[in-house]
């Protein structure tokens, strides 16, 4: 074990080689580019055996991905915003042909106006594609994060697609120090891609050919059991790492002084990381404040948020937004716990854009509601023309 | 190689849904004898895509990854890159696209990957229609041709795709034609030979969407290369080559037939000639026409000097 101390992107690049694709399909984008830049980096430099296709587009970049997952290699990409948005289609596509491909998503914000700054409605607008998605609240994370991916994605309960998401600089750019294992280790928790199918001309199979109204929905329910079983896994990967390797960051949720609170803030991504002073404070001035942060958005964790919402106050907190609806995590939460009549749930969101999200903020937001003085959805931190 | 000669072993069987008399059937099976058995085929949205049959049923007897409509080359990259990692370089990767998946919406995909010397065949079989939708105009349709979204004739001449193609100084590119399946087999061989990127089109007549009777398939094909509508050459090391009655036409051996006796076949082309012939139109497609063979001649006379 070597302590590394680098930023997100080079910690996810790290790991990224350290599991070994075959194949990596790339294209820049700020702020992921440090991230196919390291990658390149590493292939040229002789620290990872694989094939470096340096494409025109994201949209190639999933394509190519696809095509090389369909030939029964490990496949690595990574991607951002705009970069994620024009890959959609593919998304789609890669999810329903049940290949494992992992990939970083630094979350930023989408145009008009151009903006690079944190935002996670590039990656919660793709939330119905059949992709898992992590949301990682520290380099540690995102380094044990993207290893684990490759186990679950490949794992034959699942063959699915896995998205890994971070805030863009408030993550990508900073500086941690991360524990990096041996790479025996890392070989022992991730043995070599065994793919589930592939093209093969020993075998020659007709992949994604006319699929008639009598088959089509049952490869969708296939999809909905492998999000189903994620369920399970995903925590049992996490366990099993926190066993070989010591670092742990929760299952489905990290769950944060939780046990005996009366009000709970939920978030996603660095702001989890964030709402964890928030509640060290609200807690020295007596108040019983948890967090849950959300490291799972799909499969979305409806059991565990129905055991944790009982009998409390949650405070949702969303750094992302669907336009005429709510913040993505206040808006499943609410429908996850529908029927339930002893937990209040209040949405904030906050921090589109890259706007900045303090304890201070998330320590006022929790305060406003156990005064009694917050709307069951709230625009935090507005300015006086705010949508003018 | 004579037809009778040609392998046997069949990689396209029977049963495929396409039109009767589709003679894009008939050059993917020509093809895949060419090929062989170690041949993966990436085939983006196209009519072919839609006769593949319904799943779990195949015509194919080779690997088949179906891929999104301007996708064909990018999965193309992909799987000869996993193909590398693999050991089975010696696998052929093969996108047979049509020409909207080409020309249009596929045509970044496969500059990027021919740019970057992507090992793969990307064959466009090209009946200069979107006639998967049911025939609509695309950058292959010719000038005055009728479609579905030009009820009264395209307006613009075709794009040059090889000539495009060519810019990028890929390896090999060959023009071919149903209608002359011996020369196909043997482009199709050569392409298998060369490393890097080769780009093969194939002129493809289409009943349905070009309106003549489909037992005329054949017929209309070697009239479009009889005409010069279609010409027959290979670019290979940078030099351009010209086959067959194309190489005649354009050493002047032989006159090309009157265009008008191909346009003349095809419902597409009526509106040019009745109720009464339409000079200007036909007089600007006899004037492309020349240039075209104005400039394939200087090309391969600057390349003897």
């Amino acid at each position: 074990m070597t302590v590394m101390m680098d930023t997100g992107n080079r910690i996810a690049a790290k790991a990224a080689q350290m599991a070994k694709p075959e194949v990596v399909a790339a294209y820049p984008i700020t702020p992921q580019t440090v991230i196919v830049e390291e990658i390149a980096r590493y292939v040229q430099s002789g620290q990872l055996d694989a094939e470096y296709i340096c494409v025109e587009s994201e949209h190639t970049v999933m394509t190519a991905s696809i095509g090389a997952s369909a030939t029964g290699v490990r496949t690595f990409t990574a991607t951002s915003a705009h970069g994620l948005a024009l890959m959609h289609e593919m998304l789609h596509w890669a999810a329903l042909a049940r290949l494992p491909i992992v990939m970083v998503n630094v979350n930023r914000t989408l145009g008009p106006g151009w903006s690079i700054w944190a935002d996670e409605t590039d990656s919660v607008a793709q939330r119905d594609t059949g992709w898992i998605q992590f949301y990682c609240s520290g380099n540690q994370e995102i380094f044990d994060t993207v290893i684990q991916a490759f186990r679950l994605a490949e794992n034959r309960e699942i063959q699915l697609p896995v998205m890994i998401n971070y805030d863009a600089f408030i993550l990508s750019h900073t500086s941690m120090p991360v524990e990096i294992p041996d790479q025996e280790a890392i070989d022992e928790f991730l043995p070599k891609f065994k793919p589930f199918w592939q093209l093969d001309t020993d075998n020659p199979i007709t992949h994604g050919n006319l699929v008639s109204e009598d088959d089509y929905m049952d490869i969708r329910y296939g999809m909905h059991l492998a999000h189903e079983n994620a369920k399970k896994l995903i925590p049992e990967i996490a366990l099993e790492w926190k066993e070989t390797f010591g670092t742990y960051h929760g299952g489905l949720i990290e769950e944060y002084r939780c046990q005996d609170a009366e009000f709970i803030i939920m978030a996603m991504g660095a702001i989890g990381a964030e709402a964890k002073l928030s509640v060290d404070n609200l807690r020295s001035e007596g108040h019983r404040v948890g967090l849950a942060r959300i490291r799972v958005i799909r499969p979305f964790p409806n059991e565990e948020i129905q055991r944790i919402g009982r009998g409390r106050t949650l405070i949702v907190v969303d750094r992302n937004i669907s336009v005429g609806s709510g913040g993505a995590v206040f808006t499943e939460t609410k429908s996850a716990l529908c029927g339930l009549n002893d937990c209040r749930v209040y949405g904030f969101v906050a921090g589109l854009g890259g706007r900045d999200v303090t304890y201070e903020d998330l320590a006022d937001m929790t305060r406003k509601v156990m005064n009694n003085e917050a709307s069951e959805t709230e625009w935090w931190d507005l300015k006086e023309t705010g949508g003018a | 190689m004579a037809l009778k000669n040609l392998p046997r072993e069949e990689f396209l069987f029977p049963g495929a849904a396409a039109c009767p008399g589709c003679v894009g059937c008939l050059s993917l099976r020509i093809a895949l004898k060419a090929l062989g058995k170690e041949t993966i085929l990436v085939i983006p949205a196209s009519c072919t895509a839609s006769i593949e049959g319904y799943f779990p049923k195949t015509p194919f007897n080779v690997p088949v990854l179906t891929i999104a409509f301007e996708a064909g080359a990018a999965g193309a990259s992909g799987v000869s890159a996993a193909l590398k990692r693999l050991g089975k370089d010696e696998t052929n990767v093969v996108v047979w696209a049509g020409d909207g998946g080409t020309y249009d919406i596929g045509i970044q995909a496969l500059s990027g990957a021919v740019e970057r010397g992507t090992h793969f065949i990307y064959i466009c079989y090209n009946n200069e229609i979107y006639s998967n939708t049911g025939i609509q105009r695309s950058g292959a349709t010719p000038f005055g041709a009728w479609t579905t979204t030009t009820w009264t004739g395209k307006t613009e001449h075709r794009k040059d795709l090889p000539r495009i193609l060519m810019a990028h100084e890929i390896p090999y590119l060959a023009t071919a034609s149903a209608s002359y399946v011996e020369d196909l087999f043997r482009k199709v061989q050569r392409a298998k030979t060369i490393r890097g990127s080769k780009y093969i089109e194939i002129h493809i007549p289409c009943a349905p969407g070009w309106r003549f009777p489909m037992d005329k398939t054949i017929e209309i094909g070697r009239l479009a290369v009889e005409t010069g509508a279609w010409a027959l050459f290979e670019y290979e090391n940078g030099e351009l080559t010209f086959n067959g009655r194309s190489k005649r036409i354009l050493e002047g051996q032989v006159e090309p037939k009157p265009i008008e006796d191909y346009m003349k076949t095809q419902g597409r082309f009526r509106h040019l000639f009745e109720p009464r012939r339409d000079e200007e139109r036909l007089t600007e497609i006899k004037r492309h026409l020349e240039s075209d063979w104005a400039r394939f001649r200087k090309q391969v006379q600057l390349q003897t000097a």
